[in-house]
């Protein structure tokens, strides 16, 4: 089982990193960390874990989807 | 209720018209208050020519799904109708609608207005402008006024 990593908007762009896949990490902070070989993260990042919003901090475990994004400007 | 990610330009007003043939709450509806979203021709100081929005389809149907029941328990709702575009869009076509139905005016009025600030801060969706400069992420929202 793996942890899926998706970025999307300025921040796919930017890190140019769609989609990935790492094998484990204990936050979504480390899972940013991993993916994006320790860039530094922007303060207006958003995460969200298996599709509802979250914190850095929290954990996650195999089987997970998270996902880095900017602020949201639909509408 | 019922939320629709579409790719192509759409008529809101015959949207509108269509779902409230079908729907199931035809003779008990005295309200019907809806928000069209329009691209301008400009946006933060600069001619835009086209945008593009992408999205994060499974959390955005989430989201729209929950934006709904959310509205749900905080107004007498009879009907709720979101539409939302992703892809290429010009200026004057529409982006997005919200349609609300409900008895009396006050429910389908607050929560047509309350619908439309959460989805700009919670659904994910993110444009990007394309101006005489070349292409740009929008940063933020407006504030509406």
């Amino acid at each position: 089982m793996t942890i899926h990593v998706k970025f999307f908007a300025s921040l796919k762009d930017k890190l140019k990193i769609d989609d990935t896949t790492i094998e484990q990490a204990k936050t979504a902070g480390e899972a940013w960390d991993i993916t994006t070989h320790n860039t530094e993260r922007p303060d207006n990042v958003l995460v969200a874990i298996n599709l509802e919003y979250a914190q850095f901090e929290d954990a996650i475990k195999a089987g997970d989807e998270v996902a880095f994004f900017p602020p949201v400007t639909g509408g | 209720m019922a939320t629709h990610i579409i790719e192509h330009i759409f008529d809101p007003w015959h949207t509108i018209a269509e779902h409230q043939s079908k729907t199931s709450c035809h003779k008990q509806f005295g309200a019907t208050a809806t928000f069209i979203g329009t691209m301008r021709d400009f946006n933060d100081s600069a001619d835009v020519s086209a945008m593009t929005l992408e999205h994060y389809p499974a959390m955005t149907q989430h989201y729209l799904d929950k934006l709904i029941d959310e509205a749900n328990t905080k107004w007498d709702l009879l009907d709720t109708l979101i539409v939302h575009r992703i892809g290429e869009i010009k200026p004057t076509e529409p982006i997005m609608l919200i349609a609300c139905w409900s008895a009396h005016r006050r429910a389908s009025l607050d929560a047509c207005s309350w619908l439309i600030e959460e989805l700009k801060h919670r659904a994910p969706f993110w444009k990007k402008e394309t101006t005489p400069n070349g292409e740009r992420w929008v940063e933020k929202n407006t504030n509406g006024l």
